[in-house]
């Protein structure tokens, strides 16, 4: 086991070195874009060959690489031109922000589509089993903006229950986190409810789960006791590989309802080609969405000991 | 192919979700005909669905924040919805089944460089990397069919490739070998139909993510530029306007809902009725 997570972990920091040379490249393989990023497309070049050489810009592309990594490990994540402030001081609020609506979201959605999901896989071709299964294809038919512009036309326009923006300009209000939630829970519930049931299903028609109904186990017990444990190896597998496609959601909610967090900060930055605040944002997003593809891997070898990793 | 088209009545599921896609189909082959106004004339701001304009034209769905009336801008908007997504969807499945196929089949330090280079882009959040990509090189219909395309690759990489796997030690395989073969004819000749099954429902939820992608781009504003009806445009030009006028909106959200809609429930007869082949 020490060795899977070992050797997963050394994969993983493979990764993010190629992905964060891969943003270095994108935006800093020419000295001359940054500096007139930097300093406005207004500035002379006497001032832009200054500001050059006194970034350290005149050395060569490796020896740049290499420096601003050793910057960006330790820390420091440069300057936001944009906000005028450093960007560490930016995107911690931000990250903040973007986990209170994720821990929320998370509250909500995971006992909601394993529950649904276990309803439906339990009794395959039932009633219950069909609805659920209905009712997922069309949620995650819908668009995260479409599913948005229709509650707000419905709670904030028609009915007039909840606000139609989640600035929070007066404090945290949780009336406001109510739209966000409910938008990313349309996004993203469906397809975990669908395989949930599916490995549901798969599992009550094991052998090992026909002989325990067989021999008389209540047929609580036998999902309780017998049929849940392997059923959920597969969600969990899915809810983590889930959290890549989750921030697209989530930039979309945060953009839609003016929602302060990571995802509306990365949309900013990218609109104003704010260099810095670019990389050290997506560079995040990415160290999360490795991050939780790595528990899968290893978590998914933990719980199914008949996976077994060479 | 042609047996499973035979036998697609077989589930109403996928007989919707055909209903649904020719629909739209229909409506973007006879835009001209079908649109009462040009979709970018501009005629009378903010009127209601069912308000008459100016010599009494019928605004079915009301006019959008410049006029314009929503109806045909949604008539005409199915036009590039089913131009750009199909064009990046495709453009993404040849470069992946040809990556999947020679990964898979010739194995070695091949395999391991693109299936590394694939798991780069999987470590970007999809919609990230579209946001970085389009915001650094420009919004242009050439550039979102790139950045969709590299994005959807390495998923289709990774499918073709497992499917190879599976099929590289089959006797059919070893017999072309034998006969003499060359590589590229035993990859497209002879694996590539074996494994179109599970590539073909692949396809059908694929496209309905990047129209659902494509869509995104838009109503973050980095959409195809204006005046070109688009539907994710649409929804963006008019955003400000949700709380007062939630029709200008609505009505292209539904359409893009519905065709991606139609998109999954097809994919998900096929599912069925190759499970029950």
């Amino acid at each position: 086991m020490t060795r899977v997570v070992v050797r997963r972990l050394g994969y993983m920091l493979v990764t993010m070195l190629l992905a964060s040379l891969t943003l270095f490249l994108l935006f800093e393989i020419d000295p001359e874009t940054v500096a007139a990023n930097v300093l406005g497309q207004y500035s002379s070049t006497e001032q832009r060959r200054l500001w050059l050489t006194q970034n350290g810009y005149d050395r060569s592309l490796a020896l740049r690489y290499w420096s601003w990594l050793s910057r960006f490990v330790t820390g420091d994540l440069g300057h936001s031109r944009v906000f005028n402030r450093p960007v560490a001081e930016i995107l911690w609020v931000r990250v903040g922000n973007s986990a209170i609506l994720a821990a929320a979201f998370f509250a909500v959605m995971v006992p909601m589509s394993l529950t649904l999901g276990v309803l439906a896989g339990m009794r395959e071709g039932s009633r219950l089993d069909r609805l659920v299964s209905t009712f997922c294809i069309v949620t995650t038919s819908i668009p995260p903006f479409a599913s948005g512009i229709f509650a707000t036309a419905l709670f904030v326009f028609g009915l007039d229950w909840l606000p139609g923006t989640s600035s929070m300009i007066d404090g945290f209000s949780p009336r406001e986190l109510v739209l966000p939630l409910l938008v990313l829970l349309v996004y993203d519930f469906g397809y975990v409810a669908r395989i949930t049931r599916a490995s549901m299903a798969d599992v009550m028609a094991t052998a090992y789960v026909r002989t325990a109904i067989l021999k008389g186990t209540p047929r609580r017990r036998v999902i309780l006791r017998h049929a849940l444990r392997n059923a959920l190896i597969a969600p969990f597998t899915v809810i983590m590989l889930q959290v890549n496609w989750l921030i697209g959601g989530v930039i979309v909610v945060e953009f839609m309802f003016a929602y302060k967090g990571l995802g509306s900060l990365i949309l900013e930055a990218s609109l104003a080609q704010d260099i810095f605040l670019i990389q050290a944002s997506t560079m995040l997003t990415i160290l999360l969405a490795v991050l939780t593809q790595s528990i899968a891997d290893i978590g998914y070898g933990f719980l199914n000991p008949r996976i077994r990793y060479r | 192919m042609i047996a499973l088209l035979r036998r697609l009545p077989a589930s109403p599921i996928a007989i919707i979700g055909i209903a649904i896609v020719a629909f739209w189909v229909i409506v973007a082959l006879l835009a001209p005909l079908l649109a009462p106004l040009a979709p970018t004339r501009s005629l009378q701001p903010m009127a209601l669905p069912g308000d008459r304009g100016p010599g009494g034209i019928m605004f079915w769905l009301g006019t959008d924040v410049l006029g314009r009336d929503i109806l045909s801008r949604i008539i005409f908007g199915t036009r590039s919805v089913l131009l750009y997504a199909p064009l990046a969807t495709l453009t993404a499945f040849a470069a992946g089944i040809a990556m999947g196929l020679v990964a898979g089949f010739k194995g070695g330090w091949l395999d391991e460089a693109l299936s590394r280079f694939a798991d780069l882009i999987l470590a970007f959040p999809l919609l990230i990397l579209y946001i970085v990509i389009i915001a650094k090189f420009g919004a242009s219909a050439v550039n979102i069919v790139l950045a969709v395309t590299l994005g959807a690759m390495p998923g289709i990489m990774r499918i073709t490739r497992g499917l190879v796997l599976d099929q590289r030690g089959r006797a059919y395989v070893q017999a072309a070998q034998l006969r003499g073969e060359p590589v590229w004819y035993i990859l497209i000749v002879e694996i590539l139909p074996n494994v179109r099954g599970p590539l073909i429902v692949d396809f059908c939820l694929r496209l309905g993510y990047v129209i659902i992608a494509i869509g995104t781009l838009g109503f973050l504003g980095l959409g195809l530029p204006p005046p070109n009806p688009d539907w994710g445009t649409m929804i963006n030009e008019n955003r400000n306007m949700a709380l007062v006028f939630p029709h200008m909106v609505v009505f292209p959200c539904i359409a893009v809902s519905s065709l991606v809609l139609g998109f999954n429930l097809l994919a998900d007869g096929i599912r069925e009725l190759s499970q029950t082949e």
